[in-house]
């Protein structure tokens, strides 16, 4: 009899952890982190189970949910489909953010496409050039060299960036290319989207790029960018939704799509989604991860305005939630 | 002595014990090589070991990739650390031993070991928010006022100085390597023969000689370890550079350079390198550290072991 008795307690121990704190794991973007630990948060007054995201970049996401370590992984850059095939992952979007420049300069500008690619590319070089003149014509441009900012370490909000460049500048795609890491021909590197904000407030002439967020929590000089329309965007939520809308996703190719330089005269060009990979085989977890965004579809978009994230629109949720149900999570 | 069953076994067991944990630390060292080495073989297959360490190109987005631009920032930073740094601690350790008056002394001296108390972290966060704008608004435009216009100096004092650069990095890693060299070199100074003073003292020898003759040359082998322990600590530091050094995979051509040390790439872009070979060049970084770092240690073993026999 005695001898039974600590493996009955052991027996009923491991039942009742199995039982209490069901724990889902995530990792990856930086991005959403502070929107998906708000969610987190939520989901587990309402529901007890727990969500634990790490934010360690949508690389090491990826590289996880590959090695099937987390239960989900995330990604600010989308994997192509022949990618999630040989992976065999699952993927679909959960929300919106843009990347705006910030400049540190007293006036408000204009800057166009082509304009940022050369400043970028290190073809001009100081901010009274006569192309950025031509845009500005009522400003009093400094003759300053512009120090140009971009993020050290590898990020999905470099990728969003990069593939907007690319897309509309071939001379961009040509000498520089895309990704979460790039070959930068002039500037300096920042950590993180604090870094560059930090870099842009305290270096005089300074041009960088950010999440939106970033821009607005240290309500940093965010110029205009002419979009695909022609029209002279400034970065809001409502330029930002506006891009959303125009997004074409489409669940046959597992919503593999940059939604940079989007149509709509009041579209913000370099918007981008983020999204969630699952592990294809893992039926039950991907059920329980599914269930959890779709809480956070239903009941989510007030946390997420309110962090500035662009909910996604009511007919892609659906469209989701459908993509789910073909693929045996819903 | 008789001694019973019980304590022989003891002391066997104690010997034992002691020599697993001995023997624990060459295992670690060689595991840590051998797992860098593993996982630094695809780039080495991809770059032979000689082009990489040659070549400049750091393109994510091509797969190319060299140590170059990495390996001279590294190589730059410690040495402008140390030249900084060294003087420094000389001075403070001389100052502490033999020049302060006795209160002076222990307040000092507290003081420079406080200075290594503070987590790098922190010296890099006070870096970027303190320092950097004091050297790009007002130090450095005054440095390059006056250097920059002298023949051979003056091209290192080329480019806008923006305070994010390899000057101001050394300078903060110069300041954290300060309690290193000087504590060392304090304990050594204290060490020389009080007798051989006080002999230099009665033939009439100044203060000043009498540190020059007599004390320093007792405390070379304490100097140099100083130096060495604080070579280790400089190829090592990572997180008081990455935020003032700008981030930029270039060689580094003058003060005011933009750089990248290996270690600041390795924090930096650790965690996204999603593809493999890029995953496996971040390693040949550290692998190539690992052997710089391994290599300078024997070198500095050796001189002290000569130094010592002198």
């Amino acid at each position: 009899m005695k001898k039974m008795i600590f493996p009955t307690i052991l027996c009923l121990l491991f039942l009742a952890h199995q039982g209490l704190a069901e724990t889902i794991n995530g990792a990856g973007a930086t991005f959403p982190y502070p929107l998906y630990g708000a969610w987190a948060f939520q989901y587990h007054r309402y529901s007890g189970i727990k969500v634990n995201y790490q934010s360690i970049g949508s690389g090491g996401g990826i590289r996880q949910i590959r090695e099937r370590t987390v239960d989900f992984g995330a990604s600010d850059a989308p994997l192509p489909p022949d990618e999630l095939r040989k992976a065999r992952l699952l993927q679909f979007p959960t929300v919106i953010g843009g990347v705006v420049l910030a400049v540190n300069l007293p006036q408000e500008i204009r800057l166009d496409p082509s304009t940022l690619v050369r400043i970028y590319l290190g073809e001009i070089t100081k901010w009274n050039d006569q192309t950025i003149k031509k845009l500005n014509p009522q400003i009093d441009l400094p003759e300053r060299e512009i120090a140009v900012i971009y993020r050290a370490d590898g990020s999905g909000t470099t990728a969003i960036f990069t593939h907007y460049l690319a897309q509309i500048s071939p001379s961009w795609k040509a000498k520089v290319g895309e990704g979460t890491a790039v070959k930068f021909p002039v500037g300096l590197g920042a950590k993180g989207n604090e870094g560059v904000a930090n870099y842009i407030k305290r270096t005089p002439y300074a041009i960088g790029y950010v999440e939106f967020a970033y821009a607005k929590q240290n309500k940093l000089n965010t110029p205009f960018l002419k979009n695909r329309d022609g029209s002279f965007v400034f970065p809001s939520f409502e330029s930002l939704a506006s891009a959303a809308l125009g997004a074409d996703f489409s669940a046959k190719n597992h919503y593999y799509r940059f939604i940079t330089d989007a149509s709509g005269k009041e579209s913000w060009p370099i918007t981008g989604a983020t999204f969630i990979l699952l592990a294809e085989e893992k039926k039950e977890i991907n059920k329980k991860v599914v269930l959890f965004f779709d809480w956070a579809f239903k009941n989510g978009d007030g946390k997420a305005k309110e962090l500035t994230y662009v909910p996604l629109p009511e007919e892609l949720k659906q469209d989701i939630r459908n993509y789910w149900k073909i693929n045996g999570l819903w | 002595m008789k001694r019973g069953r019980k304590e022989g076994i003891a002391e066997r067991v104690f010997a034992a014990s002691t020599l697993i944990a001995a023997l624990a630390m060459p295992f670690v060292i060689a595991a840590i090589f051998y797992t860098l080495w593993q996982a630094a073989y695809p780039a080495m297959e991809k770059f032979s070991v000689g082009h990489f360490l040659i070549s400049t190109d750091w393109d994510p987005v091509r797969d190319s990739f060299g140590a170059l631009p990495n390996i001279s920032g590294t190589l730059v930073i410690t040495f402008l650390s140390l030249v900084f740094s060294l003087p420094l601690s000389l001075g403070i350790a001389i100052f502490v031993t033999e020049i302060a008056p006795n209160p002076l002394k222990g307040i000092v001296a507290t003081a420079i070991d406080l200075l290594a108390a503070i987590p790098s972290v922190v010296y890099g966060m006070w870096g970027l928010f303190t320092l950097s704008p004091l050297m790009g608004s007002y130090i450095e435009p005054a440095l390059k006022s006056i250097f920059a216009p002298l023949p051979v100096i003056g091209l290192l004092f080329e480019g806008t100085p923006r305070g994010l650069d390899i000057l101001t990095a050394s300078v903060i890693l110069s300041i954290m390597l300060i309690p290193y060299a000087a504590s060392i070199t304090r304990e050594s100074l204290l060490m020389a023969p009080s007798m051989v003073k006080e002999a230099a003292y009665s033939l009439g020898a100044t203060k000043w000689e009498v540190i020059k003759g007599v004390a320093l040359p007792h405390a070379k082998v304490g100097i140099l370890s100083g130096i060495f322990l604080s070579l280790g600590r400089a190829l090592g530091e990572t997180m008081a550079v990455a935020f003032v050094l700008g981030n930029n995979h270039r060689i580094p051509t003058s003060l005011f350079s933009a750089a990248s040390t290996i270690t600041v790439t390795l924090a930096n872009e650790f965690t996204e390198a999603d593809k493999e070979i890029y995953l496996s060049s971040l390693f040949l970084l550290a692998l190539i550290l690992f052997v710089i770092s391994f290599f300078s240690l024997i070198i500095a073993k050796f001189l002290l072991l000569k130094e010592r026999e002198r």
